[in-house]
């Protein structure tokens, strides 16, 4: 815990990418080793390395993948916080100085010219998305998210007569035709409703629920579990190696949606489930968690 | 399924015992080569122009590092493999110019490349994504970088010294069999 001051901020902000990156969330560390438990043969020389892998990264302090990510910021942030106006500028540099302390690897490329800055700053990057509450609080969600995984997300509007019938086969077809590609065992996140761009959101915003973390609503947890093992009976395994486990957990957010309509956006998590959480307290303390 | 340690330069008579499932790890010399360095390469030899390393005495990795200077050398950070389906537009030509033995990568490749590697003698190895740091441990020199300027880091090409670099499951094989086929 440390005290707030406007010049520590972005010190505390570089080394929370830096956690995020070369430390991966306690719940998906359990989670890994309970898959390298029960794969085996190809499947278990694949977990077992990555095990090692994040053994050396968090040890030695570097990035678990050279993949460091295109950096996402979900910001709940009060509208009293002091450094409200500020915060913008500050995750900008506090990006740019870790791509070089870190060092992460520059990702953003100008998509017409492919011409790279080396800094991972760019045109709306990073990303940041803003929720206002009340108060004088401020929590910020890391989320640096790998192409691989990302090149794997899909949108489809159903007819709403098809519902969610529709969507688990779409879903399940997808994962099977992405095979290795995403870095499974994944975390599949699944927006339904609202609109084209809102259910994307929502798919990429689940993935900050920790795995295990259910949704609050019974009905959708129920249809989180079912998902979930229909994703692993279909044997695509560790790495697209084959074997039990295609996905760590799926998570499912949702929006009202228009009559007409029935989107669903699927965003997939490679097991690189990276995420580190900084929270602005009331009594100006901060904690990185 | 066996478990193999191989040393570049690879010989035919190694590649052609590999078979689907086997496990190597590898040591000797890589050169790392994304969508952007497939394209630099091809380009050069269409123009007649001099590839300014031997590819044929390496292996050829798809991969896009994070790397550092320390005291004016490059150092790999973090080196896990890319997925390798994006170079199989330009990876049958890029194996017959290049004579390249081992492709390593994640995710396989398509039925082009696996008659190109047939036809050429060579194999496709997959590498576990995302272990960039295990990769790392493996490599133990930057030997030279080639059109770092032109095409950043991620996309240019690296030339490294592995030790016991893997595990690295061979899943397409010279025989015209793929993993990703069954």
């Amino acid at each position: 815990m440390a005290k707030i001051s406007k010049k520590n901020i972005e010190e505390i902000l570089i080394e929370a990418i830096e956690k995020a990156e070369t430390e991966l969330p306690k719940d998906v560390i359990k989670a890994l080793k309970k898959v390298a438990d029960i794969e085996k043969g190809i499947a278990k020389i694949q977990m077992e390395a990555i095990l090692e892998n994040i053994k050396i990264a968090s040890k030695e302090g570097i990035p678990m993948c050279q993949d460091t990510g295109i950096m996402t910021f979900y910001i709940q942030a009060g509208t009293e916080f002091k450094y409200l106006a500020d915060l913008k500028k500050m995750l900008g540099n506090a990006v740019k100085r870790a791509t070089k302390e870190t060092p992460l690897r520059p990702n953003t490329v100008n998509p017409f010219t492919g011409e790279n800055l080396g800094d991972n700053l760019g045109r709306n990057i990073p990303y940041i998305s803003w929720d206002m509450v009340k108060g004088s609080e401020c929590m910020i969600h890391i989320l640096p998210k790998g192409g691989g995984s990302e090149n794997m997300s899909a949108l489809w509007m159903l007819a709403p007569g098809e519902g969610f019938a529709k969507a688990k086969k779409l879903i399940v077809g997808h994962i099977i035709n992405a095979g290795g590609k995403p870095c499974p065992p994944t975390i599949a996140g699944i927006g339904i409703g609202g609109g084209a761009d809102i259910c994307m959101q929502l798919a990429k915003k689940s993935l900050l629920r920790k795995i295990g973390e259910h949704h609050r609503e019974k009905k959708v947890a129920k249809m989180e579990k079912e998902l979930f093992e229909l994703i692993n009976k279909t044997g695509v395994g560790p790495m697209g190696m084959g074997g039990a486990t295609t996905v760590l957990d799926v998570h499912i957010e949702y929006a009202h949606r228009h009559p007409a309509s029935f989107p669903v956006g699927l965003v997939l998590q490679c097991w690189a489930n990276r995420r580190k959480v900084i929270k602005f307290e009331k009594n100006g303390s901060i904690k990185v968690i | 399924m066996k478990k193999i340690h191989l040393q570049t330069p690879l010989s035919t008579k190694d590649i052609k015992k590999l078979s689907i499932g086997d496990t190597v790890f590898l040591s000797g010399k890589l050169f790392t080569a994304r969508d952007q360095a497939h394209k630099k390469m091809l380009e050069l030899k269409k123009k007649g122009k001099k590839i300014p390393f031997s590819p044929k005495e390496m292996v050829l990795y798809h991969a896009g590092p994070v790397v550092k200077k320390e005291r004016n050398k490059w150092v790999i950070v973090s080196a896990g493999p890319t997925t390798s389906i994006r170079m199989e537009s330009s990876e049958s030509k890029f194996l017959s110019l290049f004579g390249v033995k081992m492709i390593i990568g994640k995710g396989g490749m398509g039925k082009e490349t696996l008659k190109a590697l047939k036809k050429t003698g060579a194999v496709y190895v997959h590498f576990t994504g995302g272990a960039g740091a295990l990769a790392a441990k493996s490599i133990k020199k930057v030997e030279k970088v080639y059109f770092l300027e032109e095409l950043g880091i991620p996309e240019a090409i690296w030339i490294l010294e592995i030790e016991k670099f893997g595990p690295l499951i061979v899943t397409m094989d010279t025989k015209g069999n793929s993993f990703y086929e069954k």
